[in-house]
């Protein structure tokens, strides 16, 4: 734990964060920007569970594995975001949100 | 005492690097500067990691998020943009809308944790990596032997799948 620093100091900071990554997935339009919201939603979650972990129980050691599994979940779906965005790209010449309407079904 | 001090202004150093980035982050027109502000994030969160003594973790989101996705993104971006592209303008509407949501879910998350009342035990601990290792491999109980698996399993999957769909048609033909 930080000293001088209550969890309740921490957790705000992870709801700021979790929430502007939400407005910025709500009020962007590209693709990427919208990707890079979502790291800033998981970064927040991610914090949650150390800061929990830390202060709560300290004994235990579930919230930095899950931490770590996170990190990697994001690494994988940055990856393959990724993969499907420059492919779209290729077909649509476009990364906005709104010419990405037509699915292949 | 003066540690206590020290180590408390260090962390509202953070959280403000923290939040000011972020907001830069989702409000810049230059993807390529959001990109760079979302790296300063980042790297202010590994800071935070590193000052509740979990170094593994903090040198974790250094090397994969600093190091790995951040790269992946700014290839990404120069991949399909012009670097000097601006985005579109988000109508205001949008923008009200989406900030007075956030703001109320903001609101309530935040009223729920300060009516919570936490029981901090106060007490210390450094986490080794010997113990995350020991944890990850063992399959008592307890143990995360069969995600850390499966895990291994996903990343491999995602990156055939990535190769796969990133080729495109060649592939198929």
């Amino acid at each position: 734990m930080i000293e001088g620093i209550s969890i309740y100091e921490v957790l705000t900071l992870s709801s700021v964060l979790f929430f502007i990554g939400v407005y910025g997935f709500f009020t962007r339009e590209n693709l990427i920007t919208i990707l890079m919201s979502i790291e800033l939603i998981l970064n927040a979650a991610a914090i949650n569970f150390v800061v929990i972990n830390t202060y709560l129980y300290p004994d235990f050691l579930q919230g930095a594995i899950f931490t770590i599994f996170i990190i990697a979940m994001a690494a994988a779906e940055t990856a393959l975001a990724i993969a499907i965005i420059i492919n779209l790209y290729k077909l649509v010449s476009s990364v906005e949100v709104k010419d990405t309407q037509v699915l292949k079904y | 005492m003066k540690n206590s001090i020290m180590e408390t202004i260090l962390f509202y150093i953070l959280a403000a690097l923290i939040v000011v980035f972020a907001i830069a982050s989702v409000s810049s027109r230059k993807i390529l500067r959001a990109v760079i502000f979302l790296l300063f994030v980042l790297v202010s969160v590994s800071g935070i990691y590193f000052m509740v003594d979990y170094s593994f973790l903090g040198a974790v989101q250094l090397a994969v998020y600093g190091g790995g996705v951040i790269v992946l993104i700014i290839f990404s971006v120069l991949l399909v943009h012009h670097v000097e592209l601006e985005l579109e303008v988000t109508p205001l509407r949008k923008k009200l809308l989406a900030g007075v949501i956030s703001i109320i879910g903001l609101g309530i998350t935040l009223w729920a944790i300060y009516t919570y009342p936490f029981q901090a035990t106060g007490a210390e601990r450094t986490i080794e990596v010997r113990d995350i290792g020991l944890k990850l491999l063992s399959y008592g109980e307890g143990g995360f032997m069969l995600p850390f698996e499966v895990i291994s399993i996903l990343l491999l999957a995602v990156m055939i799948g990535a190769i796969v769909i990133a080729k495109g048609k060649k592939l198929n033909e």
